[in-house]
Parts: C-alpha cells; sequence; structure tokens
C-alpha cells in the first residue's frame, strides 16, 4: 500500500508518496525532504531535539507519524531566517551563548518560538525553564538558552514580531 | 516496528467497526503508541487513526455545571483552558506536572487514560512480564522495583499506572464516556483502570474496538475549586513520572471540612482513590493533626512489593503536605513549577 500526502513546509507544499506507513514526521524531514536541521536525539519523546511546530504548536515529531498529519502546516529550524536575517530567538542564542555543541539547539531554538507563540511563561525566568524542560541540553547551556528565550521574547515583543513566529 | 495497516475512518461508527478487528489499534497523537510500537512492545496490525475525526476535540461547559472533554483535546488545551483551570484547578496543576510541553500539546485526554506501564520490564523485551505476555512471569518481582506498587498489586503485576490526569478525575468523580459496537456506556474514571486480578495484560475495562468519546467532571467537582492542589514527587524537578503523587480536595465551610477528596498516584495499577482517609476529614478542622491521621489512614493497607517500602513513607508525607496545601487554598494560577513538593509550606507543617 502507498500513501501519498501533502504537507507545507515552511511554507512550500511538500507532496510525498509513502510506500510504508512507519514513517515518523521527523524521518520524513530528514530523510525524505533533505531538512537535516531537526535532531533525532533519542527517537523516543525524551529529549526534544527533534523539536517542530505544527500548525503552529511544538511537537516532538520523532513519535508524530507523518501520514497521520497529512495536510499539516510544518515550521522547522531551516524556516525562521529570512535570507540572511536570523529569526529573533536564533539571535539571542547566539548572543547569550545558548548552546554548545549545538546539536540540541534546533529543537531548543524551535520550542522556544512555541513557547514565546504560547504566551504562557511570561518574564518570569522560573516559567521560563519550565516551559523549556522538554528540551535536553548533554552541554547544559541552560543559563544560557533561558536569558537568550527571556530576550528574544522581550525584542519580539517590543518590536511586534510576536506573529512573526 | 512491524508494519501496520493505515487506515483513518471519517465518524465513529466507522472507527468503532475499524478497531473492533482483531489486532487493529486507536492511534490518537501516538505519543505512547508509538513508542511502544518502536520498542515492538505493541505490534498492532491496524492502526485506526482517530485524531482526524470530528466533534471530539471540544471543552463543553454543561448547563446543569459539569463539564464534558472530548476525547481529542490535547492536555495542554484543558489545562490552559481558563474557565477549565479555574473550576478544576488541580487537574490544570495535574495536566502541567506531566510530560513536557511539546508532549502536551500532541496528547489527547483519550490516550492519557489509556497510556501504559512504565515498567522497565514491561519495555524489555528480553523479561518476563505477565503484562506484555501472559503467564511469561513478572520480572519486577525481585529485580529493580523501587518505584512499583504498595497498593493493590498482586504477584501476577506489580507495576503502577503513570497518569497524572487521572489521580484528580478520580477524586472528582469523572467518568468516561465510551462508545463500542454494543453502543454508548459511560464508566467511573474510578472503575475505568483494573487492578492485576488475574488478567494483568489488561490494563482496564475497555472491550476491544470501543472507543472513549469523553471525560465529564459533574458540577459538584467544581465545589472543590478554592482547596485543591495536585503534588508530584520526581525524580528530577520536571519532565518525569511520579514516585508518588496525591491530590487533596476540601470543601472548607466554617472554619471546618465540610466534604475531602483524596487521591494517590504511582502507588497502584490504578489512581487510587482513599475514601476511609476523606471520611475521615468530615466536620474535623482543617489541621495538622487531622491531615496526618487521613494519611494514616489512606496508607493503612500498603505494603512493599520490593525495595519500595520507603514509598509509602513518602506517600503518608505528600497526602499530609497535599491537605495542607489545599487547606491554605488554591492558588490564583498553577505555579511556576507545577506540583512541585519544593514548594514552601504554610505553617506547622513546614518540615513534612
Ligand atoms: C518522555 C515521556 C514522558 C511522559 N511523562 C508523563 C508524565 O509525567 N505524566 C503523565 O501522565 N504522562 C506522561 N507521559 C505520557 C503521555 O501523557 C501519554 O503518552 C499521552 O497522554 C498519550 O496520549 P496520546 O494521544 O499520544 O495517545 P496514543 O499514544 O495515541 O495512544 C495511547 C493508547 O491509548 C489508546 N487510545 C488513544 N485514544 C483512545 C480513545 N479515544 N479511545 C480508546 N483508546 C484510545 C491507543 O490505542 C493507545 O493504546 C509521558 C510520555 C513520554 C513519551
Ligand atoms: S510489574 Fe507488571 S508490567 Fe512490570 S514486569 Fe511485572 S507483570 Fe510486567
Ligand atoms: S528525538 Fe524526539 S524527543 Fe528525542
Ligand atoms: S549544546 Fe550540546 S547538547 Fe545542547
Amino acid at each position: 500500500m502507498s500513501f501519498s500526502i501533502t504537507l507545507t513546509v515552511n511554507e512550500v507544499a511538500r507532496t510525498v508518496t509513502l510506500d510504508d506507513p512507519r514513517v515518523t514526521l521527523l524521518d520524513l524531514l530528514r530523510e525524505r525532504l533533505d531538512l537535516t536541521g531537526t535532531k533525532k536525539g533519542c527517537d523516543r519523546g525524551q529529549c526534544g531535539a527533534c523539536t517542530v511546530l505544527v500548525d503552529g504548536r511544538r511537537i516532538n515529531s520523532c513519535l508524530a507519524l507523518a501520514i497521520s498529519h497529512d495536510g499539516a502546516q510544518i515550521r522547522t529550524i531551516e524556516g525562521l531566517a529570512k535570507g540572511d536575517e536570523l529569526h529573533p530567538v536564533q539571535a539571542a542564542f547566539i548572543a547569550h551563548d545558548g548552546f554548545q555543541c549545538g546539536f540540541c539547539t534546533p529543537g531548543q531554538i524551535m520550542s522556544a518560538v512555541g513557547l514565546i507563540e504560547e504566551a504562557q511563561a511570561g518574564a518570569d525566568p522560573e516559567r521560563v525553564r519550565e516551559g523549556m524542560s522538554g528540551n535536553l541540553c548533554r552541554c547544559a547551556a541552560y543559563a544560557g538558552i533561558t536569558r537568550a528565550v527571556l530576550d528574544a521574547q522581550e525584542r519580539m515583543a517590543g518590536a511586534g514580531r510576536k506573529d512573526a513566529a | 516496528m512491524k508494519t501496520f495497516d493505515y487506515v483513518r475512518p471519517a465518524t465513529i461508527p466507522e472507527a468503532v467497526a475499524a478497531a473492533s478487528a482483531p489486532g487493529a489499534a486507536y492511534l490518537a497523537a501516538g505519543t505512547n503508541l508509538v513508542d511502544l510500537m518502536k520498542g515492538g512492545i505493541a505490534q498492532p496490525g491496524r492502526l485506526v487513526d482517530i485524531g482526524h475525526l470530528p466533534g471530539l476535540d471540544r471543552i463543553e461547559h454543561m448547563p446543569d455545571g459539569g463539564v464534558r472533554i472530548g476525547a481529542l483535546v490535547r492536555n495542554a488545551d484543558l489545562a490552559y483552558d481558563r474557565d477549565f483551570a479555574r473550576r478544576f484547578p488541580a487537574v490544570a496543576e495535574a495536566l502541567l506536572s506531566g510530560a513536557s510541553p511539546q508532549l502536551r500539546n500532541a496528547a489527547t485526554v483519550g490516550g492519557n487514560l489509556m497510556q501504559r506501564t512504565r515498567c522497565a520490564y514491561f519495555y524489555d523485551l528480553a523479561s518476563a512480564c505477565n503484562k506484555r505476555e501472559p503467564g511469561s512471569g513478572c520480572d519486577a518481582l525481585g529485580g529493580e522495583n523501587r518505584l512499583h506498587a504498595v497498593l493493590g498489586w498482586s504477584e501476577s503485576c506489580i507495576a503502577t499506572h503513570p497518569s497524572d490526569f487521572c489521580v484528580p478525575l478520580v477524586a472528582l468523580n469523572a467518568t468516561v464516556e465510551i462508545e463500542g459496537a454494543a453502543g454508548r456506556r459511560e464508566v467511573p474514571v474510578e472503575s475505568f483502570h483494573r487492578l492485576p486480578d488475574g488478567h494483568p495484560e489488561r490494563d482496564s475495562v475497555l472491550e476491544p474496538g470501543e472507543l472513549i468519546t469523553g471525560v465529564r467532571l459533574p458540577a459538584e467537582a467544581a465545589g472543590f475549586a478554592g482547596h485543591a492542589r495536585y503534588l508530584k514527587v520526581r525524580e528530577r524537578t520536571s519532565y518525569a513520572f511520579a514516585v508518588v503523587s496525591a491530590v487533596a480536595a476540601l470543601r472548607i465551610e466554617d472554619g471546618a471540612i465540610a466534604e475531602a477528596r483524596i487521591a494517590l498516584g504511582g502507588v497502584a495499577l490504578k489512581p487510587w482513590r482513599v475514601r476511609d482517609a476523606e471520611a475521615s476529614l468530615a466536620d474535623a478542622r482543617p489541621d495538622a493533626p487531622a491531615f496526618r491521621e487521613a494519611a494514616r489512614i489512606a496508607l493503612a493497607d500498603a505494603r512493599p512489593s520490593g525495595e519500595n517500602g520507603f514509598k509509602i513513607e513518602l506517600a503518608r508525607r505528600i497526602v499530609t503536605r497535599a491537605l495542607t496545601l489545599a487547606a491554605a487554598g488554591t492558588p490564583d494560577r498553577v505555579p511556576a513549577l507545577p506540583a512541585s513538593p519544593f514548594a514552601p509550606v504554610p505553617g506547622e507543617l513546614s518540615h513534612v
């Protein structure tokens, strides 16, 4: 059996034929669409490296079957920058040393974009830390990550750019 | 992962018909099922994707004051629904203490109820496990069992149920709406999950093909909104299952407890309501001796299933603490660290 699904990935419609229903959204992005910015850490929902936005919400793409997301809007790390202009969250991660090896970073950044969009944490660092707890960082860049998220959020609110997420 | 047929029904009757075939399983968000399939623990031959069924993603506040939560409502959407969180704050706090923001954005109400145990031997195909393979034995007995059950267990299975959400649901008399080939039925959440009782492979009373369509909370459950807390001990601050958890909900009138509700998580194969302990608080003053006595009664039948005797005393303390925090009043907003036992406790019990 083969299935044809259409996803909008970073604002581009992509139709993919799946000859196997077992493909996860993560594997589809990486193996079929060559979008390898989204990382595979644990592949079991335990680390957050695979975080992407689906219909505007951050989820773990490793536990999502691609076939059940037919018609979805997907946003990955590749879709954040506008040409050479970094997204405010990307810029803030650089400014605040929000990473070391960088493996968890695409997931952290997508998670931060989702967190800012959800607007539940506000400027409380403890709520930001808890709101980012679904993303593990083996290098323990957590202090920089929290600062980056708080700073980016403030800049985006200031620039009225929240919906640019 | 074993391969499977994929079907996407358009209606509930179609879903029920498709899932009644042997080896079929419902797929909601997949945050538990896909994980189990990757590990080979679940090997459904057919996945019935209910994610696109219409009408199951609503939170309806009923005219009688109750609320009906569709089975496909996402855990995060329920916890952040303002009306819902205001009326059922302990449910919101329990939801927000579970998993991670990403998982809660995906995970559904029905999937949360149906999630399977986190016993490591259940996950390890090389181990004997009666729940995974009936009759094979239980390697958790005499194995690594610090986190296993202290109530309601038998030699056939000593696992615990991992859901946080279900703990306040049993305390608040929630019911599960079920639709099957034979029609609709409604089951209290308290009798939905099963103890091992000879069939540890069966987690719940759901029959093959039956679909959870929603969860209902009765109007009276909102009467506890002013004094309701969920507390959860984890092995790290966040993003971890409960070692022990408890919900405490009180109705306080004229300085005395009119009614108490208490349930525990992480202690048994089902969320564990303790009615005797609740009854001991009726008409009592909300003070430390009354709460300690209720906690003693709550754990009176507990016994270790292995190297987990510590959980009994831990559970007593968490019940006492949850009652103390509930008596102090529900905070305006779910705390930054939901259900955290590290939060300061008011008054004389600060050391328990
Ligand atoms: C790393 C990690 C940490 C977690 N931590 C916690 C935690 O701390 N606390 C907690 O409570 N949970 C935790 N969870 C579990 C999480 O809550 C569940 O995975 C989730 O609720 C399942 O929902 P789902 O929609 O993804 O279900 P699925 O994975 O799609 O389904 C799960 C099961 O339910 C069945 N099912 C789903 N919907 C229905 C329905 N409507 N009718 C009948 N059967 C149905 C499926 O057939 C399957 O057997 C964690 C999960 C992960 C991966
Ligand atoms: S405790 Fe239950 S789930 Fe764990 S190995 Fe024993 S039978 Fe299996
Ligand atoms: S790769 Fe998805 S959570 Fe780790
Ligand atoms: S930067 Fe190395 S894992 Fe986070």
